[in-house]
Protein backbone atom coordinates (compact mmCIF):
# COMPACT_ATOMS: atom_id res chain seq x y z
CA UNK A 1 0.00 0.00 0.00
CA UNK A 2 0.45 3.12 -0.27
CA UNK A 3 2.30 4.75 2.61
CA UNK A 4 0.27 7.17 4.44
CA UNK A 5 2.70 9.65 4.88
CA UNK A 6 2.76 9.72 1.07
CA UNK A 7 -1.09 11.39 1.09
CA UNK A 8 -0.82 14.72 0.34
CA UNK A 9 -3.79 17.28 0.61
CA UNK A 10 -4.78 16.80 -2.91
CA UNK A 11 -5.38 12.97 -2.36
CA UNK A 12 -7.47 13.77 0.80
CA UNK A 13 -9.59 15.92 -1.23
CA UNK A 14 -10.07 13.20 -3.84
CA UNK A 15 -11.16 10.96 -0.91
CA UNK A 16 -13.61 13.46 0.54
CA UNK A 17 -15.41 14.04 -3.07
CA UNK A 18 -15.38 10.25 -3.28
CA UNK A 19 -17.68 10.44 0.26
CA UNK A 20 -19.17 13.30 -1.48
CA UNK A 21 -20.30 11.80 -4.69
CA UNK A 22 -21.09 8.28 -3.05
CA UNK A 23 -23.37 9.63 -0.28
CA UNK A 24 -24.76 12.40 -2.08
CA UNK A 25 -26.18 9.92 -4.33
CA UNK A 26 -27.33 7.89 -1.78
CA UNK A 27 -28.54 10.12 0.31
CA UNK A 28 -30.39 11.51 -2.99
CA UNK A 29 -31.80 8.00 -3.35
CA UNK A 30 -33.23 8.17 0.25
CA UNK A 31 -34.67 10.65 0.43
CA UNK A 32 -37.10 9.82 -2.67
CA UNK A 33 -37.76 6.30 -0.88
CA UNK A 34 -39.09 8.06 2.54
CA UNK A 35 -40.32 11.00 0.57
CA UNK A 36 -38.34 13.37 2.95
CA UNK A 37 -35.10 15.97 3.01
CA UNK A 38 -32.26 14.59 4.10
CA UNK A 39 -29.50 16.20 4.25
CA UNK A 40 -25.89 15.44 4.38
CA UNK A 41 -22.60 16.56 5.82
CA UNK A 42 -19.13 17.29 4.34
CA UNK A 43 -17.38 14.18 4.14
CA UNK A 44 -14.96 13.09 6.58
CA UNK A 45 -11.80 11.92 5.73
CA UNK A 46 -9.40 10.66 8.23
CA UNK A 47 -5.94 8.50 9.09
CA UNK A 48 -7.16 6.39 12.36
CA UNK A 49 -5.74 4.33 14.36
CA UNK A 50 -8.20 1.36 15.03
CA UNK A 51 -8.94 2.28 18.91
CA UNK A 52 -9.21 5.93 17.25
CA UNK A 53 -11.42 4.65 14.79
CA UNK A 54 -13.87 3.02 17.32
CA UNK A 55 -13.43 6.48 19.39
CA UNK A 56 -14.93 8.05 16.34
CA UNK A 57 -17.97 6.15 16.13
CA UNK A 58 -18.78 6.46 19.86
CA UNK A 59 -17.03 3.60 21.69
CA UNK A 60 -16.49 0.32 20.57
CA UNK A 61 -20.13 -1.13 22.69
CA UNK A 62 -21.99 1.27 21.22
CA UNK A 63 -24.69 -0.66 20.17
CA UNK A 64 -26.10 -0.03 15.79
CA UNK A 65 -27.78 -1.28 13.14
CA UNK A 66 -25.50 -2.18 10.42
CA UNK A 67 -25.48 -3.17 6.15
CA UNK A 68 -22.21 -4.62 5.36
CA UNK A 69 -20.69 -5.54 2.17
CA UNK A 70 -17.31 -6.00 0.68
CA UNK A 71 -16.52 -4.58 -2.84
CA UNK A 72 -14.84 -6.61 -5.28
CA UNK A 73 -13.30 -5.42 -8.36
CA UNK A 74 -10.76 -2.97 -9.49
CA UNK A 75 -10.64 -1.45 -6.13
CA UNK A 76 -11.41 -3.76 -3.00
CA UNK A 77 -12.64 -1.92 0.48
CA UNK A 78 -15.24 -2.66 2.91
CA UNK A 79 -18.47 -0.67 3.50
CA UNK A 80 -20.50 0.28 5.89
CA UNK A 81 -24.27 1.81 6.71
CA UNK A 82 -24.21 2.08 10.39
CA UNK A 83 -27.54 3.45 12.12
CA UNK A 84 -28.21 4.33 15.63
CA UNK A 85 -31.40 2.19 16.94
CA UNK A 86 -33.59 4.62 17.08
CA UNK A 87 -33.05 5.85 14.31
CA UNK A 88 -32.97 2.71 12.02
CA UNK A 89 -36.62 2.03 13.89
CA UNK A 90 -37.62 5.43 12.18
CA UNK A 91 -36.42 4.11 8.98
CA UNK A 92 -38.57 1.19 9.57
CA UNK A 93 -41.59 2.51 10.83
CA UNK A 94 -41.66 4.96 7.78
CA UNK A 95 -41.11 2.00 5.45
CA UNK A 96 -43.12 -0.16 6.73
CA UNK A 97 -46.06 1.92 8.26
CA UNK A 98 -45.35 -0.66 11.60
CA UNK A 99 -45.43 2.27 14.42
CA UNK A 100 -44.89 -0.57 17.26
CA UNK A 101 -41.51 -1.82 15.72
CA UNK A 102 -38.62 -1.79 18.53
CA UNK A 103 -35.50 -3.58 18.32
CA UNK A 104 -35.59 -4.10 21.50
CA UNK A 105 -38.29 -6.56 21.77
CA UNK A 106 -38.07 -10.16 21.89
CA UNK A 107 -38.96 -10.90 18.14
CA UNK A 108 -38.62 -7.80 16.33
CA UNK A 109 -40.76 -8.15 13.23
CA UNK A 110 -39.05 -9.69 10.07
CA UNK A 111 -40.69 -7.48 7.59
CA UNK A 112 -39.13 -4.59 9.38
CA UNK A 113 -35.72 -6.02 9.75
CA UNK A 114 -36.04 -6.89 5.93
CA UNK A 115 -36.87 -3.58 5.01
CA UNK A 116 -34.09 -2.23 6.58
CA UNK A 117 -31.84 -4.47 4.85
CA UNK A 118 -33.41 -3.11 1.74
CA UNK A 119 -32.74 0.41 2.52
CA UNK A 120 -29.07 -0.71 3.55
CA UNK A 121 -28.88 -2.40 -0.06
CA UNK A 122 -30.33 0.71 -1.75
CA UNK A 123 -28.21 2.90 -0.38
CA UNK A 124 -24.87 1.10 -0.59
CA UNK A 125 -25.52 0.24 -4.17
CA UNK A 126 -25.98 3.68 -4.94
CA UNK A 127 -22.95 4.76 -3.25
CA UNK A 128 -21.33 2.27 -5.32
CA UNK A 129 -22.45 3.34 -8.40
CA UNK A 130 -21.89 6.84 -7.94
CA UNK A 131 -18.49 6.00 -7.21
CA UNK A 132 -17.63 3.13 -9.67
CA UNK A 133 -19.32 5.92 -12.44
CA UNK A 134 -16.90 8.72 -11.42
CA UNK A 135 -13.90 6.40 -11.48
CA UNK A 136 -14.60 4.46 -14.05
CA UNK A 137 -13.44 1.55 -12.11
CA UNK A 138 -15.25 -1.60 -12.01
CA UNK A 139 -16.58 -2.20 -8.62
CA UNK A 140 -18.96 -5.08 -7.96
CA UNK A 141 -21.06 -5.30 -4.42
CA UNK A 142 -21.07 -8.16 -2.08
CA UNK A 143 -25.10 -8.54 -0.95
CA UNK A 144 -25.34 -7.37 1.76
CA UNK A 145 -25.78 -8.38 5.53
CA UNK A 146 -27.13 -6.64 8.27
CA UNK A 147 -26.92 -6.84 11.45
CA UNK A 148 -27.24 -5.50 15.44
CA UNK A 149 -24.97 -5.45 17.45
CA UNK A 150 -21.59 -3.24 19.32
CA UNK A 151 -20.08 -1.39 16.82
CA UNK A 152 -16.34 -2.46 17.52
CA UNK A 153 -17.43 -5.90 16.51
CA UNK A 154 -18.74 -4.84 13.23
CA UNK A 155 -16.44 -2.62 11.99
CA UNK A 156 -13.38 -5.11 12.86
CA UNK A 157 -14.56 -6.48 9.62
CA UNK A 158 -13.33 -3.95 7.28
CA UNK A 159 -10.26 -3.55 8.98
CA UNK A 160 -8.69 -6.88 8.75
CA UNK A 161 -7.11 -6.24 5.31
CA UNK A 162 -5.75 -2.65 6.60
CA UNK A 163 -4.75 -4.74 9.26
CA UNK A 164 -2.37 -6.89 7.53
CA UNK A 165 -0.96 -4.06 6.24
CA UNK A 166 -0.35 -1.60 9.07
CA UNK A 167 -2.28 -0.09 12.54
CA UNK A 168 -4.45 2.45 10.94
CA UNK A 169 -7.43 3.02 8.64
CA UNK A 170 -7.99 5.46 5.98
CA UNK A 171 -11.63 6.27 6.77
CA UNK A 172 -14.09 8.16 3.96
CA UNK A 173 -17.28 9.01 6.28
CA UNK A 174 -20.02 10.94 5.26
CA UNK A 175 -23.21 10.91 7.80
CA UNK A 176 -26.33 12.20 6.66
CA UNK A 177 -29.72 12.91 8.63
CA UNK A 178 -33.35 13.81 8.19
CA UNK A 179 -33.67 17.50 8.27
CA UNK A 180 -34.83 18.99 11.79
CA UNK A 181 -33.85 15.56 13.59
CA UNK A 182 -31.22 16.10 16.31
CA UNK A 183 -27.73 15.19 14.93
CA UNK A 184 -26.45 12.43 16.97
CA UNK A 185 -23.10 11.95 17.71
CA UNK A 186 -24.36 8.47 15.00
CA UNK A 187 -27.13 9.53 12.66
CA UNK A 188 -26.78 7.53 9.39
CA UNK A 189 -23.34 6.91 8.75
CA UNK A 190 -21.45 5.72 5.51
CA UNK A 191 -17.89 4.44 5.97
CA UNK A 192 -16.13 3.65 3.01
CA UNK A 193 -12.83 1.73 4.28
CA UNK A 194 -10.95 1.04 0.90
CA UNK A 195 -8.04 -2.02 1.26
CA UNK A 196 -4.51 -1.05 1.12
CA UNK A 197 -4.03 -1.89 -2.27
CA UNK A 198 -7.12 -0.02 -3.49
CA UNK A 199 -6.00 3.35 -3.31
CA UNK A 200 -3.48 3.52 -6.34
CA UNK A 201 -6.33 2.79 -8.27
CA UNK A 202 -8.70 5.07 -6.96
CA UNK A 203 -6.08 7.77 -7.20
CA UNK A 204 -5.09 6.90 -11.09
CA UNK A 205 -8.33 6.85 -12.18
CA UNK A 206 -8.76 10.27 -11.26
CA UNK A 207 -5.27 11.21 -13.19
CA UNK A 208 -3.32 11.24 -9.75
CA UNK A 209 -0.26 9.24 -8.89
CA UNK A 210 0.61 8.42 -5.68
CA UNK A 211 3.98 9.37 -5.22
CA UNK B 1 -8.74 1.68 53.43
CA UNK B 2 -10.48 1.07 49.95
CA UNK B 3 -7.89 1.22 47.11
CA UNK B 4 -8.99 2.66 43.93
CA UNK B 5 -9.87 0.14 40.91
CA UNK B 6 -8.63 0.63 37.88
CA UNK B 7 -9.72 -1.35 34.14
CA UNK B 8 -6.91 -1.59 32.37
CA UNK B 9 -8.22 -1.26 28.83
CA UNK B 10 -7.02 -3.26 26.27
CA UNK B 11 -7.56 -1.89 22.50
CA UNK B 12 -7.57 -3.65 19.09
CA UNK B 13 -4.31 -5.89 18.37
CA UNK B 14 -2.77 -4.50 22.45
CA UNK B 15 -2.44 -6.80 25.24
CA UNK B 16 -1.70 -5.56 28.92
CA UNK B 17 -1.26 -7.24 32.60
CA UNK B 18 -2.70 -6.55 35.90
CA UNK B 19 -2.99 -7.61 39.00
CA UNK B 20 -6.07 -7.51 42.32
CA UNK B 21 -7.47 -5.06 42.96
CA UNK B 22 -7.84 -3.92 39.17
CA UNK B 23 -9.55 -5.23 36.48
CA UNK B 24 -8.52 -6.08 32.80
CA UNK B 25 -11.23 -5.43 29.87
CA UNK B 26 -11.55 -5.51 26.15
CA UNK B 27 -14.62 -4.01 23.89
CA UNK B 28 -16.27 -4.95 20.88
CA UNK B 29 -14.62 -8.52 20.27
CA UNK B 30 -15.85 -9.91 17.08
CA UNK B 31 -14.14 -12.18 14.54
CA UNK B 32 -10.93 -10.40 17.38
CA UNK B 33 -10.15 -12.92 20.16
CA UNK B 34 -9.62 -12.23 23.65
CA UNK B 35 -7.51 -14.54 25.28
CA UNK B 36 -6.43 -14.48 29.19
CA UNK B 37 -3.37 -16.20 30.05
CA UNK B 38 -3.38 -16.32 34.18
CA UNK B 39 -1.97 -17.45 37.42
CA UNK B 40 -4.47 -18.23 40.22
CA UNK B 41 -2.36 -18.04 43.43
CA UNK B 42 -0.04 -15.64 42.31
CA UNK B 43 -2.92 -13.34 41.13
CA UNK B 44 -1.64 -12.15 37.85
CA UNK B 45 -3.38 -11.95 34.41
CA UNK B 46 -2.61 -10.86 30.95
CA UNK B 47 -5.34 -10.50 28.34
CA UNK B 48 -4.30 -9.77 24.56
CA UNK B 49 -6.79 -8.76 21.76
CA UNK B 50 -5.79 -10.88 19.10
CA UNK B 51 -6.94 -9.98 15.38
CA UNK B 52 -5.25 -12.50 12.76
CA UNK B 53 -4.26 -16.14 13.29
CA UNK B 54 -0.84 -15.92 11.61
CA UNK B 55 2.00 -13.37 11.26
CA UNK B 56 2.53 -14.76 7.95
CA UNK B 57 -0.56 -13.07 7.24
CA UNK B 58 1.18 -9.94 7.68
CA UNK B 59 2.02 -7.64 4.35
CA UNK B 60 4.85 -5.19 6.38
CA UNK B 61 8.13 -5.65 8.03
CA UNK B 62 6.86 -4.13 11.75
CA UNK B 63 4.47 -6.19 12.94
CA UNK B 64 2.76 -5.93 15.85
CA UNK B 65 2.89 -8.87 17.80
CA UNK B 66 -0.48 -8.27 19.48
CA UNK B 67 -2.14 -8.36 16.65
CA UNK B 68 -1.47 -12.27 15.48
CA UNK B 69 -2.41 -15.39 17.39
CA UNK B 70 1.24 -17.16 16.57
CA UNK B 71 3.03 -13.65 18.07
CA UNK B 72 0.72 -12.68 20.50
CA UNK B 73 0.31 -15.76 22.90
CA UNK B 74 4.49 -16.15 23.29
CA UNK B 75 4.59 -12.45 24.23
CA UNK B 76 1.66 -12.79 26.25
CA UNK B 77 3.07 -15.27 28.50
CA UNK B 78 6.28 -13.95 28.93
CA UNK B 79 4.48 -10.80 29.89
CA UNK B 80 3.06 -12.45 32.85
CA UNK B 81 5.44 -14.37 33.34
CA UNK B 82 7.78 -11.01 33.71
CA UNK B 83 4.69 -9.76 36.40
CA UNK B 84 5.23 -12.77 38.44
CA UNK B 85 2.95 -15.75 36.88
CA UNK B 86 4.67 -19.36 36.97
CA UNK B 87 5.15 -20.90 33.76
CA UNK B 88 3.81 -24.05 34.85
CA UNK B 89 0.84 -23.29 36.44
CA UNK B 90 -0.62 -20.92 33.72
CA UNK B 91 -4.04 -21.41 32.42
CA UNK B 92 -6.32 -19.83 29.75
CA UNK B 93 -9.93 -18.36 29.08
CA UNK B 94 -10.96 -17.79 26.00
CA UNK B 95 -13.53 -15.15 24.36
CA UNK B 96 -14.47 -14.00 20.72
CA UNK B 97 -14.05 -15.40 17.61
CA UNK B 98 -17.76 -14.82 16.53
CA UNK B 99 -18.92 -14.93 12.77
CA UNK B 100 -20.63 -11.40 12.58
CA UNK B 101 -21.85 -11.94 8.88
CA UNK B 102 -22.81 -14.47 6.85
CA UNK B 103 -21.48 -14.14 3.04
CA UNK B 104 -21.16 -16.58 0.15
CA UNK B 105 -18.38 -14.46 -1.27
CA UNK B 106 -15.02 -15.58 -3.11
CA UNK B 107 -13.13 -14.03 -0.35
CA UNK B 108 -14.82 -16.23 2.30
CA UNK B 109 -11.09 -16.84 4.13
CA UNK B 110 -11.34 -13.58 5.58
CA UNK B 111 -14.96 -13.38 6.53
CA UNK B 112 -14.23 -16.85 8.68
CA UNK B 113 -11.73 -15.18 10.51
CA UNK B 114 -13.57 -15.77 13.97
CA UNK B 115 -12.74 -19.51 13.79
CA UNK B 116 -9.91 -19.52 12.23
CA UNK B 117 -8.42 -17.00 15.09
CA UNK B 118 -9.43 -19.20 17.67
CA UNK B 119 -7.96 -22.33 16.45
CA UNK B 120 -4.62 -20.34 16.35
CA UNK B 121 -5.02 -19.42 19.62
CA UNK B 122 -5.88 -22.76 20.81
CA UNK B 123 -2.80 -23.92 18.77
CA UNK B 124 0.09 -21.40 20.76
CA UNK B 125 -1.76 -21.90 23.78
CA UNK B 126 -1.34 -25.74 23.41
CA UNK B 127 2.50 -24.98 22.07
CA UNK B 128 3.03 -23.21 25.42
CA UNK B 129 0.98 -26.43 27.75
CA UNK B 130 -1.26 -23.89 28.89
CA UNK B 131 -5.03 -25.90 29.31
CA UNK B 132 -8.24 -23.52 28.05
CA UNK B 133 -10.39 -23.89 31.47
CA UNK B 134 -12.90 -22.00 30.14
CA UNK B 135 -14.21 -20.70 26.63
CA UNK B 136 -17.24 -18.52 25.06
CA UNK B 137 -16.29 -18.89 21.00
CA UNK B 138 -18.04 -18.72 17.86
CA UNK B 139 -21.34 -17.84 17.79
CA UNK B 140 -22.59 -14.46 16.07
CA UNK B 141 -22.50 -11.89 18.23
CA UNK B 142 -20.12 -9.05 19.63
CA UNK B 143 -18.38 -9.53 22.82
CA UNK B 144 -17.18 -7.27 25.28
CA UNK B 145 -14.88 -8.58 28.00
CA UNK B 146 -13.70 -8.22 31.55
CA UNK B 147 -11.49 -10.39 33.88
CA UNK B 148 -10.56 -10.30 37.45
CA UNK B 149 -7.19 -11.46 38.49
CA UNK B 150 -8.46 -12.28 42.53
CA UNK B 151 -11.61 -14.37 41.06
CA UNK B 152 -10.49 -15.57 38.15
CA UNK B 153 -13.70 -15.09 36.37
CA UNK B 154 -14.33 -13.64 33.06
CA UNK B 155 -17.24 -11.58 32.44
CA UNK B 156 -18.92 -11.50 29.00
CA UNK B 157 -21.23 -8.69 27.84
CA UNK B 158 -23.29 -9.37 24.73
CA UNK B 159 -26.13 -7.01 23.57
CA UNK B 160 -28.72 -9.99 23.62
CA UNK B 161 -27.67 -12.51 26.22
CA UNK B 162 -26.35 -9.60 28.77
CA UNK B 163 -23.54 -10.61 31.29
CA UNK B 164 -22.55 -13.81 32.37
CA UNK B 165 -19.21 -15.46 33.29
CA UNK B 166 -17.56 -18.12 32.74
Amino acid sequence: MANIRDLNADHIDILKEIGNIGAGNAATALSQLLNKKIEMNVPNVQIVSFDEMMDLVGGAEQVVAAVFLRIEGDAPGSMFFVLSLPQAERFIKQMTGDHQFSFVSLQPSELGISALQELGNILAGSYLSALADFTKLKLYPSVPALTVDMIGAILQYGLLELSRVGDYAIVIDTAVHEEQQPEDSINGHFFLLPDPDSFVPIFRSLGVELS
Amino acid sequence: MNEIVHVVKVGIADMNVVQPPHLIRTSGLGSCVGVVIFDRLKEVAGLAHVMLPDSSLARSENINIAKYADTAIEALVELVIKAGGRKNWLKAKLAGGAQMFQFQSANTDMMRIGPRNVEAVKRELQRFYIPVVAEDVGGSSGRTIEFNPKTCMLSIRTVNQGVKEI
